[in-house]
């Protein structure tokens, strides 16, 4: 079930950083709109870490290293423009991913014809977004360009292949490019040159290898139910 | 965007239709920058619980509405006029949904 993990952890991890917005972004219908989108990912990764073992668990009792999302999602947000960024470059993927999973006959094609109908509807959303701050002001388009920079080193991984998706990851990348940059020239911004992962971590969340943010989201996230095993309300 | 308020984008009007063969229904307001942006924070602000098969969003501005000072020109005369009123008429036993 490696699959489930990976998959499931890209949804939960991107779910709480989303949610760290809630009383923090610039506008309330931006705030509303992406606790939307967080309360999607959690029910996808709900569904995903069950199938392989207790979701509370899973969630609030595991250490860093045994957590098997990407680096990308458990980037901290920044400015909007860069969570707007991590958007982009993420719900792309995942949309082609379960896209194709869903047109597959694997254990996950159910899971994804339901989620990819939502994971549509983020990428909608970021690419809205990456248009009006591209193609805003002078401000606006800069910080765009700066989380687009400072992300892209995170987009390598996320065409490593996880064992257990049949897809065509090469065929996948491609099409995550295209798509991508086809948005970026609509929002006046351009591609990023710099290399697809860091010299160090980067390209290792797969394995259980993570960013130095990743801890301290962990600690917050698991914090309470760690001091009050079973809370429920 | 840290520094910027909602009061500097437009309001905008929300009807959402619940379904089929019903009419649009006002839902609320919301503030965005322009027409496609309040179509969407209007789908994730009003139709969350499934409450609409289709929404209008319509500037604020652009609503001429009455004001309450012609309240009493514009519909106190009506009120003294029950003949205008469908009331007059016995409803034969048996007739339902009236």
């Amino acid at each position: 079930m490696t699959a489930a993990l990976a998959l499931g952890d890209d949804a939960l991890v991107l779910s709480h950083r989303l949610g760290e917005w809630a009383g923090h972004a610039p506008v309330l219908e931006e705030e509303v709109a992406l606790a939307n989108i967080a309360l999607d990912l959690l029910g996808q990764a709900r569904v995903l870490l069950s199938l392989v073992g207790d979701e509370d668990e899973l969630a609030y009792l595991r250490e860093e290293r045994a957590f098997r999302n990407v680096q990308l999602v458990e980037q901290p947000n920044g400015d909007f423009a860069h969570t707007i960024a991590r958007q982009l470059y993420f719900s792309t993927y995942q949309q082609q991913l379960y896209d194709r999973l869903a047109r597959g006959d694997g254990p996950f094609a159910p899971l994804a014809a339901k989620a990819v109908k939502e994971v549509a509807y983020h990428r909608d959303h970021a690419e809205h977004w990456t248009l009006r701050l591209g193609d805003g002001t002078a401000e606006s388009h800069e910080r765009m360009r700066r989380g687009l920079e400072a992300l892209w080193r995170f987009t390598g991984e996320l065409f490593e292949p996880v064992e257990g998706c049949e897809v065509d990851w090469t065929a996948l990348h491609d099409e995550w490019l295209a798509r991508i940059t086809a948005v970026l020239d609509r929002a006046t911004l351009t591609v990023p040159e710099g290399p697809r992962r860091g010299a160090w971590a980067a390209g290792a969340g797969r394995q259980g290898v993570h960013t130095e943010p990743f801890g301290r989201m962990l600690a917050e996230m698991q914090h309470l139910h760690r001091s009050h095993p079973g809370a429920s309300w | 965007m840290s520094s910027g308020t909602s009061g500097e984008w437009p309001l905008w009007e929300v009807f959402v239709r619940g379904r089929r063969g019903l009419s649009h229904t006002h839902a609320g307001s919301l503030h965005a920058p322009d027409a496609e942006m309040a179509l969407r924070s209007a789908r994730d602000l009003y139709t969350r619980r499934s409450e609409g098969v289709s929404i209008w969003v319509v500037p604020s501005n652009r609503i001429t509405a009455s004001s309450p000072d012609e309240k009493d020109p514009f519909f106190e005369p009506a009120a003294d006029k029950p003949y205008r009123h469908p009331t007059f008429y016995e409803i034969p036993e048996g007739v339902r949904h009236l």
